[in-house]
């Protein structure tokens, strides 16, 4: 059964389904619930836009509206930990960017782009039609580029998507950070400087108000928004792809005492064992082996499957790099997952690296990422392996709803879809 | 040699290319999509002085070929890509390194560069476009210009020069760009509008016409001096001439429109549109005068005049019988052609505008190898064409697929299962650890 259709009256059928949460049981499909081991014929039960019951055995009430999803496969929706949806619509257009802040010297930690959201993006529309229900949105630019955080693909305002934020401090180490210095040990001296001044705010914040501190590193919002960093409620996320990067980064965190949650991490593999003893998470991608810079030398499409096997927390992202996948493309994760597989990682772990994991580092997984009473009704039911491209979600539910607008995109489509267009319709 | 004996298009950078040494090679048992007819469930291919000597449902092995049971695996053409950088825009590319040499972005017109000049052949990402089982490349200069310059046709394979990967016998293409990136780059000495940029291509081809009539009589004659020579207006008359195909960079559909008319007036045709994100809007303008679509599976809306990229493009392009071409523009896509096509395959199926495999194979074997107009020599799997092979993991369309084997003129050039037989540029000597990037 096709999602979107594209004769005009059975789109408007489609439309027409209640769009307000109601109970679903989705029956006879394979369920993986992620947070536990595989169902073969499994039940969803989901009520008012949450999971009531998963299992082979679950009660239907006569009310629920069964969708059959014998041999299908249902998972949760997807989490993207890497995104700019909402952030950026138009990539070359300043006025429809809103994920760089202008900062003090490279330093932006009070940035909260979550407030300038655009609940109303195109991109959400591909996003969710390719099984994306949340996805963590994070700012760039400078040494401290600001605030991360996580947003749940519903319609509606700002937010009504907001699931949690901040879920991190966003920070990059490297030659290519934007920290306006000229070397990395000055990179990180200014990071310490900037640490160790947010201490000393935290202590002496009377003084400070009064004047009668020294001069400090950072504004006073800044050195404000890195106190919960500073506490460990906040992650720090550094980007950082060479391994001496990543290992400078993991002493920093020790001297801190901050959670750390690495970004990119081309050359993580090399450090996989210090990584999984200290429990940092990696966020990284499986389609990049180029030595694009000197810092992602050991650059290799086995990262993920390395990271997972020694015991690494993984989060999947795009790092292809050119294909619009912080945007327009976040639905392509799960061909990363895919890829993940082809080169090396087990398949249950690149599901888990696209859904729980990211939920779990960012701090959302009682909400969203898993298949489990309780949680948000996120689901997707596919046509067969998600991973695969001749796959398709051909139902997506967030928050217990299914989503029926067509995108800009399946607009296009229908338009064009026979010479001359009719300008019309849809 | 005397001086001044200098002549036009006397291919003054000669390839130099020769085929690797090759061994019969015969895989049986595998699934062949050839690129020219139906899948051959169960087939057999032979592989013979760098020739493709038999494919069919058996073929008897000569006593002296390598056998390679192919159980559960498949083979196609090697991919083509008419759209990469690669060896021009190399690795690493950082700040300083300066190996970006894709873009001459010092004036709207410089037909008079060609981007082999630019081509590094230790660039790092070559061989690990040769793992993604692409065979042959055509490296184009960038989009900053309205005419960027002549563009390469490589065989891609070790060599100290760029010489040595030059296709023997390719046509030249030429790039042309409209849109924004020329009014980007050129906002403050011009063109600066779309308009400007027409006027710009115009003014171009009107030279062109006046050097070819002056070279066209002199060539007819040899009386009196010759003209001297342009190295801008030789590659442009030359355009004219028929001798060298268009490649022009172009998203939106009316300015597609727009370049065909210049076509019209100055009697050239454009081999192929690159990027054409709204291909499928003109699919019957393209498919009336044989204009390749060099396009992506999904990429899209990172600028305006991307932002109507659809994924069914491919598909509708297909079925309006425009030859369809999956390109990459980016060394990381370039080794996965194969995914991307089937991602667009996929989508058509999703629309009802259904691809079949057999299909979705041509778009990134023998039509791209028809738009570099080499398709007489490779991109199909025939008897007498240059042996240049694949040999995937499984079905190519899989996310879970790789090549394994891939030979350029009946030379296996790479082995996934032989980590130390792999290619290594000099850059990654020491920079990169071994074995990193090809094999598991």
């Amino acid at each position: 059964m096709m999602r979107r259709l594209f004769s005009s009256a059975l789109l408007a059928a489609v439309c027409a389904t209640p769009s307000a949460a109601q109970t679903i049981a989705i029956t006879g499909g394979k369920v993986y619930p992620v947070s536990g081991p595989v169902i073969e014929r499994g039940t969803v039960l989901m009520r008012d836009g949450r999971i009531v019951a998963v299992g082979a055995n679950v009660v239907i009430p006569s009310d629920a509206q069964r969708i059959d999803a014998t041999g299908k496969i249902v998972t949760p929706g997807l989490v993207n930990a890497s995104t700019q949806l909402g952030l950026v619509e138009i990539g070359s257009v300043a006025s429809t960017r809103e994920a760089r802040a202008r900062g003090k010297d490279g330093i932006a930690a009070a940035f909260m782009p979550w407030e300038g959201l655009n609940p109303t993006s195109v991109l959400f529309g591909p996003a969710r039609d390719g099984g994306i229900t949340s996805a963590m949105i994070f700012p760039q630019g400078g040494l401290i580029s600001g605030q991360a955080g996580m947003i749940h693909l519903v319609p509606g305002s700002a937010s009504d998507m907001v699931l949690r934020a901040p879920v991190a401090m966003v920070a990059t180490l490297g030659a290519n950070s934007g920290a306006n210095t000229a070397s990395r040990a000055e990179t990180l001296m200014r990071l310490r400087e900037v640490l160790s001044d947010a201490r000393v705010y935290r202590t002496r914040k009377a003084e400070f108000e009064r004047a009668q501190t020294r001069p400090l590193a950072a504004g006073r919002l800044d050195l404000e928004a890195l106190l919960p960093v500073l506490d460990g409620r906040v992650p720090m996320l550094i980007e950082a792809n060479k391994a001496s990067d990543i290992t400078a980064a993991m002493k920093l965190a020790t001297e801190f005492g901050f959670k750390l949650i690495i970004g990119g991490g081309a050359e993580a593999w090399e450090v996989a064992d210090k990584l999984a003893t200290a429990k940092v998470p990696v966020l990284t991608g499986a389609m990049n082996n180029i030595p694009e810079n000197f810092a992602s030398l050991g650059q290799r499409q086995e990262n993920a499957g390395l990271l997972a096997r020694a015991g690494v927390a993984v989060a999947l992202m795009g790092n292809a790099g050119g294909g619009d996948e912080e945007a327009f493309n976040v639905r392509n994760v799960r061909f990363e997952a895919g890829n993940a597989v082809a080169y090396g990682m087990d398949w249950n772990a690149a599901l888990r690296a696209i859904t729980l994991t990211p939920a779990e580092i960012f701090g959302v997984a009682d909400r969203v990422g898993s298949l489990q009473a309780g949680r948000s009704a996120d689901v997707v039911i596919w046509s067969g392996d998600p991973f695969e491209f001749a796959t398709q979600p051909e139902r997506v539910f967030v928050r217990g709803v299914q989503i029926s607008t067509p995108s800009r995109q399946d607009l296009l489509e229908q338009r064009y879809k026979t010479l001359p267009p009719n300008y019309r319709t849809p | 040699m005397a001086g001044g004996v200098s002549t036009p298009n006397a291919d003054p950078f000669p390839s130099t290319y020769h085929p690797f040494a090759s061994r019969p090679t015969l895989i049986r048992n595998v699934t062949i999509l050839t690129a020219a007819g139906p899948t051959i469930p169960n087939g057999s291919i032979l592989l013979r002085d760098g020739k493709i000597a038999e494919v069919g449902a058996s073929v008897t092995a000569p006593a002296d070929a390598v056998v390679i049971d192919g159980a559960g695996k498949y083979v196609t053409p090697g991919i083509i890509d008419t759209h990469s950088h690669i060896g021009a825009g190399g690795v690493p590319g950082d700040n300083g390194a300066q190996t970006d040499d894709v873009n001459e972005a010092t004036n709207p017109v410089t037909a008079q560069v060609w981007v082999e000049h630019s081509v590094w052949p230790q660039d790092p990402q070559l061989p690990r476009t040769l793992a993604g089982g692409v065979t042959t490349i055509q490296v184009l200069p960038g989009s900053a210009n309205l005419i960027g310059g002549r563009s390469a046709v490589l065989k891609v394979v070790p060599s100290r020069t760029v010489q040595g990967m030059k296709y023997p016998g390719a046509k030249y293409g030429l790039k042309m760009a409209c849109g924004e990136n020329p009014k980007r780059v050129y906002a403050s000495r011009g063109p600066s509008t779309r308009m400007g940029n027409v006027a710009g291509f115009r003014a171009a081809w009107i030279q062109a016409e006046a050097y070819r009539r002056r070279w066209d009589k002199w060539n007819a004659t040899h009386q009196g001096d010759a003209p001297s020579r342009d190295l801008g207006l030789e590659t442009l008359a030359e355009v004219l001439r028929g001798n060298i195909l268009v490649h022009n960079h172009c998203y939106r559909a009316d300015e597609m429109a727009q370049m065909i008319d210049i076509a019209h007036e100055f009697g050239y045709r454009i081999r192929s549109f690159h990027h054409g994100v709204e291909a499928y809007k003109i699919a019957d303008l393209l498919a009336r005068d044989s204009i390749g679509a060099s396009v992506w599976a999904d990429w899209g809306v990172f600028k305006l005049e991307a932002a109507d990229a659809v994924r069914g493009n491919m598909a509708l392009l297909n079925r309006a019988g425009v030859r369809t071409i999956m390109h990459s523009d980016d060394a990381s896509g370039e080794q996965r052609l194969n995914q991307e096509a089937a991602k667009a395959m996929a989508e058509g199926n999703r629309i009802g505008v259904p691809v079949t495999p057999d299909e979705a194979i041509k778009w990134m074997t023998i039509n791209p190898a028809w738009a570099l107009g080499i398709d007489d020599r490779t991109g199909s799997l025939q008897a007498g064409k240059s042996a240049d092979v694949v040999l995937w993991s499984g079905n190519p369309f899989s996310v879970y697929s790789r090549a394994e084997k891939v030979w350029v003129d009946g030379a296996m050039l790479f082995d996934r299962l032989d980590p130390s037989s792999q290619w290594r540029t000099d850059f990654e000597l020491g920079f990169v650890p071994a074995n990193r990037g090809g094999a598991r």
